[in-house]
């Protein structure tokens, strides 16, 4: 009987604890991924020593699909001074995936996390989300939505942390 | 503990957390929420119509569907 209870109050105690995944501060280094991508495998890691602005996405996001021409134009005007756009998708469906690539072309870098482990380890609140690293591998920023009043503001920050 | 007092705890844990043990879904799991068909309402002509007076009556757009995924930015 004294199991039963203890695992009654187990149980009680799990009732309450949910846990929102929090977002992360700038100033800490952003967590490590390994993903299969659209030209083999991404690791963040491989990535050091440049400024990397990691894009969470989805296909049935509307500003997602804003943001795509403007990440291209961004990774082609700063790509050679050392910045790298990795956009991860979330979709559950690969293919949904495809036919808005098909739709919305990508000239930057592009992970597939169908689990959703990446953005619960970034803490993403909204789609899309995008995230700032830094060449020292931590977070400057992070940043929920893509509105086009913010396109100054979110090339501005690509262009202090490349400095 | 006997056996009465455990069905009393149990039952207390389960009103007092109510539903808080179901997880929302995450904002990358709303994919198929975000289709049109998941939309309230019957017909899409009707719909369009109701929204264009509620947003020119309230000075606001949007809360008619899931679309940018809660950031409030579509």
């Amino acid at each position: 009987m004294n199991r039963l209870s203890a695992l009654t109050l187990a149980l009680c105690a799990g009732l309450f604890a949910a846990l929102p995944a929090a977002a992360i501060d700038a100033g800490t280094a952003a967590p490590e991924f390994q993903l299969n991508g659209s030209r083999g495998a991404v690791n963040l890691g491989a990535l050091k020593g440049k400024v990397v602005y990691l894009d969470f996405w989805a296909s049935w996001c509307g500003p997602c699909k804003q943001s795509f021409p403007w990440m291209n134009e961004m990774q082609a005007k700063y790509g050679a001074k050392g910045l790298q756009i990795v956009g991860i998708n979330l979709d559950a469906k690969r293919a949904d995936a495809d036919k808005f690539l098909a739709e919305v072309p990508a000239t930057f870098v592009l992970a597939f996390d169908a689990q959703g482990d990446t953005p619960k380890r970034y803490g993403v609140k909204g789609m899309p989300t995008s995230v700032l690293i830094g060449a020292d591998g931590k977070v400057v920023q992070m940043h929920a939505g893509f509105r086009d009043e913010e396109r100054k503001a979110l090339e501005d920050a690509i262009v202090a942390a490349l400095k | 503990m006997t056996k009465k007092t455990l069905t009393a705890l149990l039952v207390l844990g389960a009103a007092l957390s109510g539903c808080s043990a179901l997880q929302p879904p995450q904002p990358w799991e709303k994919g198929l929420l975000a289709k049109p068909e998941m939309t309230l309402g019957g017909d899409a002509l009707e719909g369009r119509f109701d929204v264009h007076i509620l947003n020119s009556k309230e000075a606001a757009s949007g809360g008619s569907g899931v679309g940018g995924g809660g950031c409030g930015c579509n």
